[in-house]
């Protein structure tokens, strides 16, 4: 994945306000990346970006060498589908589907509805909720709850993950457990990390870290 | 595609299962039930009465020629196995020993009549009883009329043409007697065997042939469009629609009333479903902007929500229907004995219309906020403060219009429909303004009053726009139960009362003019009520303004038979109380001198007359003009003398005139009606109490019926009263739990929204007083035609219903939440 002349601008009642200016940046396949920076400096606005979520007022994205922003939202959500999974800080889980049906939703989209109970129980046995795969989101702790988006997000085999804040809405233990889920599932899918956080703790697990200042690469 | 299908339908089955689609599926499946249901009972109710209006008929089609009625339309009747019967009638001469009297001759074949039943007495003003067959070859049946006019009596021989025929019995009642009452001459009935011995049919004579048809009304459909294009000149079909105009408005008003019980079913039905599909939307907002994300295309996500609101709609439109015809069928018993012939099964039709709503109606409402996510930017799923694209009323725009369409089709009437809905838009308009005052007058409350009340009175006040979706949405609901209740309680006993017990049943006509005040001073010596006379002429119209008139310029058969017989004339000073002025108007003391008419309405659009235009009527012999200066609406169910032409008073004087009058007589008294022919032997009593009968008989059916059909609206009444609270849950749920999370006591949070709910309650219980008053109003006045009575109660029960009903229902929702630890519930939220 590529960056280049990154940028991001939205109207505010002052005139036109910079979130994201001028980033550059490159990842490389199998890489973990973390973006760490303080509140409002722009970390999910590129985590958007980057996600193809939004699109950016100057710059490109390149992806496994397409161009991002070339491409029209159905194109980029296609995309998506093949080769990104995302861990959200606030789970997205559907409130509706069980946990099993809610890893198994990705398979579905993609095409692979007969292989898709199978991988999906594999995948929660493997975050350890083998025994909670007909709960509802409401009835699991927050902490089942994130291990069941990490299964959602690994359960594609996808090839590039983002996360954004996954231990956000966690308490210290959940969280740890959570952060050793997602890079142990990294690990073993080979696949590439970007993960967005303040905390610097779990940055320092990532074996590459960028910070932002005001929308600046700083670091 | 189909991955979108087998995707949607699996993440339908999980939704369904998850009880996500509840409230919905409730909504659509009693909305749908309530309009099948309705649709059903409307369809047999519409059948039953037209089986009973076709008794007017004496059959259900008729073939009407001045020439024998052609074989080969006894032939098909044959073929397609219906039961047939032939009448010939004509006017002439009958002679008993020194009298003579002009008679309505008619006769009748063996299965005479098809429907309906005469009805026979043996002596004057003697018991009468019903008959089957007909007069025997020989004899004949005379009405009352005859009888006086001949001075003879049942046994009594009389001479027609070349033949004698003994009276056996006093004619009472033949159902097919119709047209107009006043311009018939007295009847013969006789066996159809008979009429060639008279020797009164020659070449040239004035006869009219009518062959009578009956039997399964798809028969008899087939029939009517086989012969409709093989008729020949001289030859037409006569439907009810010729019947008399006081059961042809019974028929009418009654239709009415089912229309309007369909049509605010369906209304109701479309609120419910809208405030279910709104929830709807809202909830699976995020699940789209998640499906996005997760690399769905926008027309598979578009695919996949359409093909679930399909398929949501079609299970619950069939088990609705079937709940529909379930529910109808003990109708079939409340009209048990109504008619005699069996009814025909209802049609298809509110099956399609009940589909159609439920699908027209979720569709409207849940597909454009869904279809309208591909404006939410995916970046939801990270930012949840971003914006949703649903805004205001516009998105349910296509909805609005295409539940309006509907709703005018149901109505089967545009006029009424297009009231229905105007009267819909502006009432929300209205009652959405008098919403944003109540919620605006509620923040100046605030510092006022309690914790719990301030509580509840502040989440009101903060979403003011929520506040008055949910107040119009309880509004209408309880607008609907009032509507239902007390509105239509009052709008069916006006309907009763439109035709008291103490109505006139008796008309005398041929009043002479010198005879006027000893009418009168008879009267008051029997100790009976004054009675009003009415002069009356009779005349044919034979032009209009310059153009000469004739049955054969209108394509209308009512227009045509009205062109070619006399109508009774009137002059009157002060506009009869049920008579109203609709275009031009009354006249005034200066127009006496003039030649003016005022016409009734009906009549003046069957032959296309307005305002201005100048009519010629031949009387006498002379040609008498005038302008016309008014159209009336007649209330012809009153039963009292109505005139479909009255000129200003003296205009018609110069002309042979006899008087008119009609009054009640009870059964205990029926012997004044000896002394009063015997007093004035050349006077003709008309006894109008059977088809008053006949009019009371529909009414009463009628009411049952509604009150029956209305159960249904009462049911989709109270589905948008659960779907309101429905939707009002999600969002307390979040606030109940902050406030546990802060401390509250579960009672705090129960008073808290006790007094929110209350308030809601009160406030749209007002607002659905109000609605239902000036509803109620406009229904009586301008589509009914009853009087308006104004109903307190309708106010007292709207806003204490509403205060404890949505108070109770609405907190009693929210309970099971308090049970639960407060993280829960934030969490779902």
């Amino acid at each position: 994945m590529q960056t280049e002349g990154l940028g991001k601008q939205v109207a505010g009642p002052e005139g036109m306000l910079v979130i994201l200016e001028d980033i550059n940046l490159q990842v490389a396949e199998g890489e973990a990346v973390a973006i760490v920076g303080a509140s409002g400096s722009g970390k999910t606005t590129l985590l958007g970006l980057l996600a193809g979520l939004d699109t950016p007022t100057t710059g490109r994205v390149t992806l496994n060498g397409r161009d991002l922003f070339a491409l029209d939202e159905d194109g980029r959500a296609e995309l998506r589908g093949r080769l990104t999974g995302f861990v959200f800080q606030t789970f997205q889980l559907l409130p509706s589907l069980t946990a099993l049906e809610n890893v198994m939703l990705p398979l579905e989209l993609a095409g692979r509805g007969r292989e898709a109970r199978e991988a999906a129980g594999e995948v929660l046995a493997r975050v350890d909720l083998s025994h909670r795969l007909h709960h509802y989101p409401k009835q699991l702790s927050g902490g089942e709850q994130q291990r069941v988006a990490i299964a959602r997000a690994f359960a594609p085999r996808p090839k590039l993950l983002f996360a954004d804040e996954p231990t956000g809405n966690l308490d210290q233990a959940s969280g740890e457990r959570i952060i050793n889920l997602l890079f142990d599932l990294n690990r073993e899918q080979g696949s590439t990390l970007i993960l967005v956080t303040h905390d610097e703790a779990l940055a320092q697990r990532c074996r590459r870290r960028l910070k932002l200042e005001a929308g600046r690469l700083v670091a | 595609m189909m991955q979108a299908a087998l995707l949607s339908f699996r993440l339908l089955r999980r939704e369904w299962r998850a009880g996500e689609l509840r409230a919905l599926g409730l909504a659509l499946v009693i909305a749908v039930a309530s309009i099948s249901a309705v649709g059903f009972a409307t369809d047999r109710v519409e059948l039953a009465l037209q089986y009973q209006a076709n008794e007017l008929l004496g059959a259900d089609l008729l073939i009407v020629s001045d020439h024998p009625v052609d074989h080969q339309f006894r032939q098909l009747a044959d073929e397609y196995k219906l039961r047939s019967a032939e009448t010939t009638s004509f006017v002439s001469m009958l002679l008993a020993g020194d009298k003579n009297q002009l008679a309505e001759v008619k006769a009748v074949s063996e299965a005479y009549p098809l429907r309906g039943e005469l009805r026979v007495a043996e002596e004057l003003f003697g018991p009468e009883a019903p008959v089957t067959g007909i007069p025997a070859p020989g004899t004949a049946w005379a009405d009352s009329r005859l009888l006086t006019q001949l001075a003879v009596k049942p046994g009594d021989t009389i001479k027609l043409g070349e033949s004698q025929f003994k009276i056996s019995a006093l004619l009472v009642h033949e159902p097919d007697r119709g047209g107009d009452l006043f311009s018939i001459a007295p009847r013969l009935l006789l066996n159809l065997r008979d009429v060639p011995a008279t020797k009164l049919i020659q070449t040239g004579s004035r006869v009219r042939y009518r062959l009578l048809l009956s039997g399964e009304i798809d028969g008899i459909a087939r029939y009517r469009e086989w012969v409709s294009s093989r008729l020949g000149p001289g030859e037409k079909l006569e439907g009810v629609s010729d019947a008399r105009p006081e059961v042809r408005a019974a028929l009418e008003r009654a239709k009415r009333f089912l229309g309007l019980a369909a049509l605010v079913s369906v209304l109701l039905a479309g609120a419910a479903i809208a405030t279910a599909a709104r929830r709807f939307s809202l909830r699976h907002l995020d699940a789209c902007a998640l499906l996005r994300c997760l690399g769905a295309r926008q027309s598979f996500i578009t695919w996949i929500y359409l093909t679930q609101l399909l398929t949501l709609s079609l299970v619950a439109g069939i088990v609705g229907c079937a709940i529909g015809y379930a529910a109808h069928s003990a109708l079939t018993d409340l009209l048990g004995g109504m008619v005699a012939a069996q009814l025909p099964p209802p049609s298809w039709r509110p099956v399609g219309f009940g589909l159609l709503t439920g699908m027209v109606a979720l569709l409207g409402f849940a597909a454009p906020p869904l279809l309208a996510l591909k404006n939410v930017p995916t970046l939801r799923v990270l930012r949840r403060e971003i914006g949703l694209p649903i805004r205001g009323a516009s998105v349910y725009g296509i909805g609005w219009v295409v539940f309006a369409a509907l709703m005018v089709w149901q109505a089967g009437d545009v006029k009424l429909g297009l009231y229905l809905v105007l009267g819909t838009v502006a009432t929300l308009a209205f009652l959405g303004a008098v919403a944003w005052l109540l919620v605006r007058l509620l923040g100046q409350l605030r510092e006022r009053v309690g914790v719990a009340w301030r509580f509840g009175f502040a989440s009101i006040a903060r979403r003011p726009a929520n506040s008055v979706t949910q107040i119009l949405a309880f509004g209408i609901g309880l607008m609907a139960l009032l509507l239902l209740t007390l509105v239509r309680a009052d709008l069916l006993a006006g309907w009763q009362g439109s035709l008291p017990q103490d109505a006139p049943n008796r008309f005398i006509i041929n009043i002479q003019p010198e005879q006027l005040s000893s009418l009168h001073r008879f009267f008051a010596d029997e100790g009976m009520p004054a009675i009003q006379l009415y002069p009356m002429v009779r005349g044919r119209l034979v032009r209009l303004n310059d153009k000469a008139v004739s049955p054969n310029d209108y394509q209308d058969q009512r227009a045509a038979s009205l062109i070619e017989r006399e109508f009774n004339l009137s002059s009157i000073e002060i506009l009869p109380d049920d008579n109203q002025i609709t275009s031009g108007r009354w006249w005034r003391p200066d127009d006496s001198g003039k030649n003016l008419y005022s016409v009734e309405q009906g009549i003046a659009e069957t032959l296309g007359i307005k305002v201005g235009d100048r009519l010629t009527y031949l009387i006498a012999g002379e040609e008498f003009s005038g302008k016309v200066a008014s159209l009336r609406k007649v209330d012809w169910d009153s039963f009292r003398v109505n005139f479909f032409v009255i000129a200003t008073p003296g205009s018609l004087s110069p002309y042979p005139t006899s008087y008119i009058t009609s009054f009640y007589l009870s059964a205990e008294r029926q012997e004044v009606l000896t002394r009063l022919v015997k007093t004035f032997p050349n006077i003709t009593v008309i006894d109008v109490a059977a088809i008053m009968a006949q009019v009371r008989t529909i009414i009463e059916r009628v009411t049952l019926a509604v009150e029956y059909v209305f159960v249904f609206t009462l049911l989709a009444g109270l589905t948008v009263l659960y779907a309101a609270i429905q939707a009002t849950q999600d969002e307390r749920l979040h606030d109940s739990a902050m406030l546990r999370t802060l401390g509250a006591s579960r009672r705090q949070i129960i008073s808290g929204l006790l007094a929110e709910f209350i308030t809601l309650g009160v406030l749209a219980g007002l607002v659905a007083a109000l609605a239902a008053s000036v509803l109620g109003y406009v229904l009586a006045e301008y589509v009914l035609h009853l009087p308006y009575t104004f109903n307190a109660w309708v106010w007292l029960m709207g806003i204490s219903a509403g205060g404890i009903g949505v108070g109770i229902a609405g907190t009693l929702g929210l309970l099971s939440v308090l049970r639960h630890p407060p993280l829960l519930s934030l969490r779902e939220t």
